[in-house]
């Protein structure tokens, strides 16, 4: 899946030279068409148009446009191969899962950044925040936006408000700061306390190296992890790297933040 | 004046949206013979930075059946286009009915929404 490939746009044409659906099979034809990912325009005129479709009688809308007729065998086929062509997505090859900013609430702080493990987030040629690598990030993880002082940071796909999208009020951010405040007794935030967890493994490592304790030792970090961000999924924890590699992952993106920051 | 154009998000990839609201204003899109777009997913379009975002927004009023208008507002955002915020009118599937939502979509006029400040909403007393 790249973040590159276009989505295949499709035109619904119930114009002059064809036969106008019953609302019912209207429905069912674009309903279906969605399911697979295209985007329809219900119209009679071309706009951004990859492929016609409709119950043709005589005419093709624009004879440059391939046009498929609706309950033909080789409907799915042209769709396919029309895809294709274009260089178009696959159905369903990713869920569109990722943080989009509400830049009348960020404040550049970059906490999201430092927190990211996943390289999500990065700025422009202005140091503004920006996220960059959309599909980078962990399916169903709203992590980052529990880090975030402002509630700026959204996952329209998530369950509840404000995250989802929905107006923050006063009790939204008074749990937002507070959230921040109990990073901090744990030692500053979450990765801090990894990185503490990593040197002491580190050390007992270098006398006992027994695979099964690093797993364990992994395994605490991890649900030390969960519990101070409970809206983590469980696969999301299950297949993040080593605390090591976690703790350098960390440091890189402190860094960058800091470097976004002027610092 | 040119009616506002209707854009019509399926949150395909997602059980966010109640699927009984979501098929209901298809459906009802669909019995009004009323030009429309269908998009599977609009986080989709923006974050592959569909073009169609920005014809949408090309020429006159909009109106958009998806989620919160906070989201779909920098949801156009990171897709490289800004919404008008004086011609941009948001049915929020998530929360309303389909009566509801399928009436703002096919009245003739455009009942701006768009989220324009940062201000927090007053806690409601407990």
């Amino acid at each position: 899946m790249a973040l590159s490939e276009p989505i295949l746009h499709v035109a619904l044409y119930e114009g002059k030279g064809a036969r106008a659906l019953a609302p019912s099979e209207r429905f069912e034809t674009i309903r279906s068409l969605l399911s697979k990912g295209v985007a329809v325009r219900r119209a009679d005129d071309p706009g951004l148009t990859d492929v016609w479709i409709g119950d043709f009688v005589s005419l093709v809308p624009d004879p440059t446009t391939t046009a498929v007729s609706i309950g033909s065998d080789a409907f799915d086929g042209h769709l396919s191969e029309s895809r294709q062509k274009k260089g178009a997505a696959a159905t369903a090859s990713w869920k569109p899962w990722f943080p989009v900013i509400d830049y009348d609430r960020c404040t550049n702080c970059m906490q999201c950044l430092s927190f990211c493990l996943f390289g999500v987030y990065g700025v422009d040629s202005d140091r503004k925040l920006q996220v960059q690598n959309q599909d980078q990030c962990k399916t169903n993880c709203p992590a980052c936006s529990r880090v975030c002082p402002e509630a700026a940071i959204m996952f329209p796909k998530y369950k509840a408000g404000p995250i989802n999208g929905d107006l923050v009020s006063d009790a939204d951010l008074q749990r937002e700061k507070m959230k921040v405040d109990i990073s901090s007794l744990l030692g500053g935030d979450v990765y801090a306390l990894l990185r503490e967890r990593s040197e002491k493994a580190r050390s007992r490592f270098s006398k006992e190296r027994d695979s099964d304790k690093a797993l364990a030792e992994r395994q605490k970090c991890l649900t030390k992890l969960a519990s101070v961000a409970s809206d983590i999924p469980p696969e999301v924890l299950a297949s993040l790297p080593s605390p090591e590699e976690i703790a350098r992952r960390a440091e890189a993106a402190a860094a960058k933040a800091k470097a976004a920051l002027g610092l | 004046m040119t009616p506002p154009r209707i854009l019509y998000c399926h949150c395909q990839y997602a059980q966010v949206l109640p699927s009984e609201v979501k098929e209901g204003v298809l459906r009802k899109l669909c019995e009004s013979g009323v030009a429309f777009e269908a998009v599977a997913d609009l986080c989709e379009l923006s974050a592959r930075k569909d073009p169609l975002l920005k014809e949408l927004t090309s020429n006159g009023g909009l109106k958009i059946a998806a989620c919160y208008p906070r989201a779909v507002k920098w949801l156009f955002s990171a897709g490289g286009v800004a919404l008008d915020p004086s011609m941009t009118e948001i049915c929020n599937l998530r929360t309303e009915s389909i009566e509801t939502a399928i009436d703002g979509l096919l009245r003739p006029e455009l009942h701006p929404n768009l989220p324009t400040s940062a201000k927090a909403e007053p806690s409601s007393p407990s």
